[in-house]
């Protein structure tokens, strides 16, 4: 135990003294949570847009007001005819505009559809498509509220489909995969990573002859890493929750012991790895290649596995990384017990038990 | 006199292939042997099984008194070891790699701070033993790292090219820290590409083709070869 003690604090001096290492484990979370918060969201904020209001009666009128009342739109700007469409957006100011016929209230009175045009600058088509969606949901909203006693909501309102995130936080859905992401980095590549280091340099074979047990030079490794992983988790967990304001439905505990189990998968994943290369280049590069970007492209992370050809969900199912987003999403936004996430839990322990037999094996064979 | 590696008919294949084939031989407490031979003459993986972290194919040997077959951990406790590829970690300072490799031999830490203090002034190091070992030249550290190995008092202390890329000066300096450790008991089981190394040994073997081809004293092993140096006997036997 004391050799044991001994190791992992010599650990502790090769991260603390090689300031890459720090900058990846410590400075990449934060950097990438605070990111994919602010820049990279699908939120929108504050959004000039313009109104024709051919029809200027109390329920155009009312909706302008709702408009400009919510959170995401100002409404910098009235025209008077279409002509006046096309300039307001070449000016490049105005993000959409609004335009109500002539009878609208009159049309809503007599339960028919009445008409509302949203056009939107389109040279960004996702943030055009946000901010319809957006437009949509407060009609949808004017509609049940002001309108039910006299009219069925259909008349103003399409569907929405921001019905899964009321808020429309896009930062919410960025939180579980930014901390699968953090969390296989630095589980497995850097103790990929360190592992092939003391095989590259020469030091393994200094402390295979050593009285010390293979597996605890393995398992002192890997413990450091768990510590750090922890911590990060942590922070992320933290960072959401204080600077976006990110509700934690479910147990922190089940978030707490979920998130160990996907550590301790990605550092089988990254002894595994160590035990296929021989130099510290090789293991970045199988990390970053075999690792990372299947974990950003394929986990369901950015883009929903739902909507991804059918070879390429097969493969989604060999991806940790997607059982652990599916396990925080449902702690974290939908609040659900472990009745719900079993499945994943024992499919990432399935795995951690594979990666961790064929790395034994593997490495039997290296000392026979 | 105690022998204290005996190999006995030490085998090692891969397949079809005899990297080691049936090694007889025996160093005796104190000596310092010479390990020589070609690159790929089966040097490194007869070495790997002395010390433990290979299986013979067939044959054994005692190494401090235990087989290498099924006592590699009690093999291990007992021998010291170093290469020339790694000597000590970079990133750690002395003090600390001393600490380091003391503990993993299990000695304790008020053993360890006596050595540390004995190893720092034989080697004149004081004034460097807060420095990352990065920072010190290359014959220092490797002179440091041999002090190392001798740290948990092995009988046998296993050098792996200890001396590779360090310059005349040190290498003699080196040599002289070995002599200090041979005549205290500790036996030196050393592989080496220099001539002027193999010299200074006790006895030297050298194998080819994975058979150890000669054995003797310097002086005998140039005398039966009708030579005036060692280089000239090592490349009469590698054609």
């Amino acid at each position: 135990m004391k050799k044991f003690i001994g190791f992992v604090q010599k650990e502790f001096y090769h991260i603390f003294r090689d300031k890459r290492s720090l900058f990846i484990l410590f400075g990449m979370p934060i950097a990438q949570i605070l990111l994919f918060g602010f820049a990279i969201s699908n939120e929108i904020n504050n959004v000039d847009i313009a109104v024709l209001n051919k029809a200027d009666d109390k329920n155009s009128i009312e909706i302008i007001e709702n408009l400009q009342a919510s959170k995401y739109f100002n409404v910098l700007e009235e025209l008077q005819s279409e002509k006046e469409i096309e300039k307001a957006f070449q000016k490049g100011k105005i993000k959409a505009v609004v335009t109500f016929e002539k009878d609208f209230a009159k049309n809503l009175q007599r339960l028919q559809a009445s008409k509302l045009q949203i056009i939107t600058d389109a040279t960004n088509p996702n943030i055009a498509n946000t901010i319809t969606n957006y437009i949509n949901s407060i009609l949808t909203k004017y509609s049940h509220i002001s309108l039910k006693q006299n009219t069925s909501p259909e008349l103003v309102g399409t569907e929405s489909r921001m019905l899964f995130n009321p808020a429309l936080e896009s930062v919410y859905m960025f939180v579980p995969g930014v901390m699968t992401v953090i969390l296989m980095l630095v589980s497995a590549m850097m103790t990929s990573i360190s592992i092939t280091r003391e095989k590259e340099v020469g030091s393994m074979e200094i402390l295979l002859v050593s009285p010390l047990k293979p597996i605890t030079v393995i398992v002192g490794k890997v413990v450091p890493y768990i510590f750090l992983s922890i911590i990060n988790a942590t922070v992320i967990v933290l960072l959401s929750v204080f600077v976006f304001q990110m509700p934690i439905v479910g147990s922190l505990s089940w978030l707490a012991l979920e998130s160990i189990l996907f550590i301790i998968t990605s550092l089988s994943l990254g002894i595994l790895i160590s035990t296929l290369s021989s130099t510290q280049q090789t293991a970045m590069m199988i990390s970053l290649m075999g690792l990372m970007l299947p974990t950003i492209l394929l986990s369901g992370f950015i883009f929903p596995i739902e909507s991804m050809p059918l070879p390429l969900q097969v493969i989604s199912n060999i991806i940790p990384a997607k059982w652990f987003i599916i396990i925080l999403k449902s702690i974290m936004l939908k609040g659900v017990g472990f009745g719900f996430f079993w499945k994943e839990t024992l499919i990432l322990l399935f795995m951690t038990f594979v990666f961790l037999s064929i790395s034994i094996k593997k490495y039997k064979i290296r000392l026979a | 006199m105690e022998t204290t590696i005996k190999a006995t008919n030490l085998t090692k294949s891969f397949g079809d292939f005899t990297a080691v084939d049936k090694l007889n031989f025996e160093v005796e407490k104190g000596e310092i042997f010479g390990f020589l031979g070609a690159n790929g003459a089966g040097k490194t993986t007869a070495m790997k099984m002395l010390i433990g972290i290979s299986k013979p194919s067939a044959g054994d040997a005692v190494v401090a008194g235990y087989q290498v077959s099924n006592q590699a951990e009690l093999v291990k406790k007992n021998i010291g070891y170093m290469s020339q590829k790694f000597a000590l970690y970079d990133d750690l300072n002395i003090k600390e790699n001393i600490q380091f490799f003391g503990g993993i031999y299990g000695l304790d830490s008020k053993s360890i701070e006596v050595k540390y203090n004995r190893v720092v002034e034989n080697l004149g190091l004081q004034d460097y033993a807060k420095q990352l070992v990065r920072s010190l030249p290359l014959g220092w550290k490797q002179k440091l790292a041999f002090s190392v190995a001798l740290l948990h008092q092995p009988k046998i202390v296993f050098l792996d090219e200890p001396t590779g890329g360090v310059d005349p000066v040190t290498r003699r300096q080196f040599w002289e820290l070995i002599y200090e450790a041979a005549n205290q008991g500790t036996t030196i089981f050393v592989t080496t590409h220099y001539m002027d190394e193999a010299e200074y040994c006790d006895r030297i073997s050298i194998m080819v083709e994975g058979e150890i081809k000669a054995l003797d004293t310097p002086k005998v092993l140039k005398k039966e070869f009708g030579v005036s140096s060692l280089n000239d006997v090592f490349l009469k036997l590698a054609r």
